[in-house]
């Protein structure tokens, strides 16, 4: 089964390329791109086209690899144990199983979310290697080794923020998010509002790809800002026409809060405009 | 079997690794780039760069590489019998392009007679599909993919059958171009390099006692000792970084001087020192370079020992008698020349690196930094975050 993209979600010839390798190789797939271009939902979309369920791990700073197998939960056998409760001497019960276990376990293979990767410690993605690699792990309280009925698929996330190991990279197959251009946005507009006025999407687009090639922004809008701001223009029945005014004057575009987060690139905006209309 | 395509790709830098090569293959036998050029250049990329830095010199070498093929299928000796070379190529290409860590890794496999074996079936599959009419197999018992590059019969690019055809090639876009990583270290990079030196600075860091871990652990264990160790937040790596201060440079130079002092409380210790165009036999503590503020370089070396690490950051241009006469400093009468001093700060930290902050492609107009890197062997790094890693990697060996 090929993944193609969904009715949700866009998907480029490269990305599909991408996900239908690590799928029938059964590699773990890492992403990258800037924020908002859909990584996150990605797993989501590749688990409903090949109908497969999601498990998603979330990863934090404090996230550890073993988190992910199992956690011992000693605190609450010690607790059990000053009360008298009989559980206590069964130590099973208070492992806790983690998102790889419940990976391992489902009996068809799911697809594994690991999201933002990049967030944990450096040395994460290494302590995970093994695991991934022979998709099997042990647990020492109980003595048992945990193995998957299948390869679950795995989609990796990643934002940059911290170097993978390249022993972790070469077990992976690597998809770079391109920014959508013109023509792609357009498809991702259409499916998340279908039968929206081809005018005014038209218009919005060129708002935002003027703005967005400023130079010198901090934090440059993305697709999920520009849906989000679709989505105000609609709700406050702002026209194509006006885009086009305020386009053809060199003015922010109206809602603009939507896609320039910080004051700082509000007033850069403001600021080169103001020249542009004196040039 | 893409071999040139791999070995040219390595050249450029973007060092994949054989694992991925083979997984490469394995893919183009899952039928995975199906009849499609372009899904090939997917293939290959997704499975060879793991780096969006890396992307546009991929395409770049992918462009060079592929773009005679467009023309005729080769025939005589260039489409070579790859199915008879595996044995030697491999073993070859393993000499000449492995890392030690990367033999290591194939050891683990079962080392180069159980690879040699997986890549003698895959062949065989290969021929045997071949029988078959593999679409991959071309004519006349030739590998798809010859040593050279590879088939137009096996992968029909730019014909009609091509079902994106484009007036440019994708791989000619250079969509990546933006992202490659030798830009100049700029506020947007800056956030990234200080990441970069911050893991410098952590890496090999001592292990000390963790007493919450033990704690917890022995509390854990039911009251039975359970030792804990943590490494140590310090580093125990010693940085004197040697400045040029003065001139055209001091944007550049302050900014490496904030870079290194930002993540000046990683390190247990840093010492910055300032020198003006070359160092001679004597350099300076303060920016300023009072006399009062200079230090014997001789005392420099006996202050600071080997295990020091030594960081010179320096456009490394200047007038040639500056580095190779002795007298020829602008400042002041030094006896020897710079370049015998240079010899004597590299003699006494064997762990050295030269940091320059003028983009590498100017490197070769100036005499002195033509020099100045040949006398580094190799040492000489850009200041982009790409020479940083190289820096740090050379210090941490
Ligand atoms: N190709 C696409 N097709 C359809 N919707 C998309 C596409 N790309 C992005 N989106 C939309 O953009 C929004 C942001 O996506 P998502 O949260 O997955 O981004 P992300 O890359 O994970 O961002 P971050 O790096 O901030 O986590 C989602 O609402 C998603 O529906
Ligand atoms: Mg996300």
């Amino acid at each position: 089964m090929r993944f193609e993209g969904t009715r949700n979600f866009v998907a480029t010839e490269d990305l599909k390329v991408a996900v239908n390798a690590a799928v029938a190789l059964e590699r773990p797939l890492l992403i990258k791109g800037e924020p908002g271009t859909g990584k996150t939902v990605l797993a989501q979309e590749i688990a409903e086209a090949l109908g497969r369920d999601l498990i998603a791990w979330h990863i934090k700073s404090t996230t550890k690899a073993q988190q992910g197998l199992y956690e011992y939960d000693a605190v609450a056998r010690l607790r059990d144990s000053q009360l008298g409760d009989a559980r206590v001497h069964d130590i099973s019960n208070y492992i806790i199983k983690g998102k790889l276990w419940e990976a391992f376990e489902a009996d068809t293979a799911p697809v594994l979310l690991i999201d933002e990767i990049d967030k944990a410690d450096i040395e994460f993605p290494n302590d995970l290697l093994l695991e991934l690699d022979r998709m099997e792990f042990h647990v020492y309280e109980t003595s048992q080794t945990i193995r998957a009925r299948q390869r679950p698929i795995i989609v990796i996330t990643s934002n940059n923020e911290k170097e993978l190991p390249d022993a972790f990279l070469r077990r992976c197959f690597f998809h770079y998010i391109k920014f959508p251009d013109r023509e792609t946005m357009q498809r991702i507009v259409d499916v998340h509002y279908p039968g929206i006025s081809h005018m005014l999407v038209h218009e919005a687009l060129t708002s935002f790809f003027t703005l967005r090639d400023l130079p010198g922004l901090k934090k440059r809008p993305s697709t999920s800002e520009f849906l989000d701001w679709l989505k105000l223009l609609l709700a406050e029945e702002i026209g194509p026409e006006i885009l086009r005014e305020t386009n053809a004057a060199k003015l922010i575009p109206p809602l603009h809060g939507a896609l320039l987060k910080t004051e700082q690139d509000v007033h850069l905006f403001e600021r080169v405009a103001f020249l542009a209309r004196r040039g | 079997m893409f071999l040139g395509f791999f070995l040219a790709l390595r050249q450029a830098g973007v060092k994949a690794s054989l694992r991925e090569f083979l997984t490469l293959q394995q893919a183009m036998q899952a039928g995975l780039a199906g009849f499609d050029a372009e899904h090939f250049y997917f293939l290959a990329r997704a499975t060879l760069v793991k780096d969006e830095r890396l992307l546009d010199k991929f395409d770049q070498v992918f462009a060079a590489h592929f773009k005679g093929v467009l023309g005729p299928a080769p025939s005589g000796p260039e489409a070579v019998e790859v199915h008879e070379l595996p044995a030697e190529w491999l073993r070859a290409l393993a000499e000449k392009l492995l890392t030690e860590a990367e033999k290591a890794e194939i050891e683990a496999l079962g080392g180069f007679e159980a690879l040699m074996e997986t890549l003698r079936q895959r062949l065989a599959e290969q021929q045997g599909r071949h029988q078959g009419g593999s679409k991959w197999i071309g004519t006349a018992g030739t590998s798809p993919f010859g040593a050279q590059g590879y088939n137009p019969e096996g992968v029909r690019i730019g014909q009609e059958q091509s079902r994106h055809r484009r007036a440019v090639k994708l791989w000619d876009q250079r969509a990546f171009k933006n992202l490659a990583g030798d830009a100049e270290l700029g506020t947007r990079n800056l956030q990234i390099a200080l990441r970069r030196l911050r893991r410098f600075a952590r890496e090999g860091a001592a292990q000390t006692l963790d007493l919450p871990g033990t704690i917890g652990a022995t509390a854990r264990n039911a009251g039975y000792l359970d030792l804990h160790l943590v490494p140590e937040r310090h580093n125990a790596v010693k940085l004197l970084l040697l400045l040029d201060i003065g001139g055209s440079m001091d944007d550049h130079i302050t900014l490496c001087a904030q870079l290194f002092t930002a993540v000046r409380s990683e390190f247990k210790h840093l010492k910055h020192l300032y020198f003006h165009n070359c160092p001679y036999e004597r350099l300076f503590t303060d920016a300023r370079m009072r006399p009062q503020d200079a230090i014997a370089t001789h005392d420099v070396l006996h202050t600071y020992d080997h295990n020091w690490k030594l960081v010179i950051v320096g456009d490394a241009a200047m007038s040639p008698y500056e580095l190779i006469s002795p007298g020829g400093a602008v400042s002041y009468w030094n006896e020897e020349s710079g370049q015998t001093w240079l010899g004597r700060l590299l003699a006494g930290f064997p762990k050295s690196v030269w940091l320059n902050p003028v983009p590498e492609r100017h490197w070769v107009y100036a005499q002195t930094t033509r020099l100045i890197s040949e006398q580094m062997e190799g040492r000489m790094f850009p200041l982009t975050l790409e020479g940083l890693d190289g820096a740090t990697r050379t210090l941490a060996r």
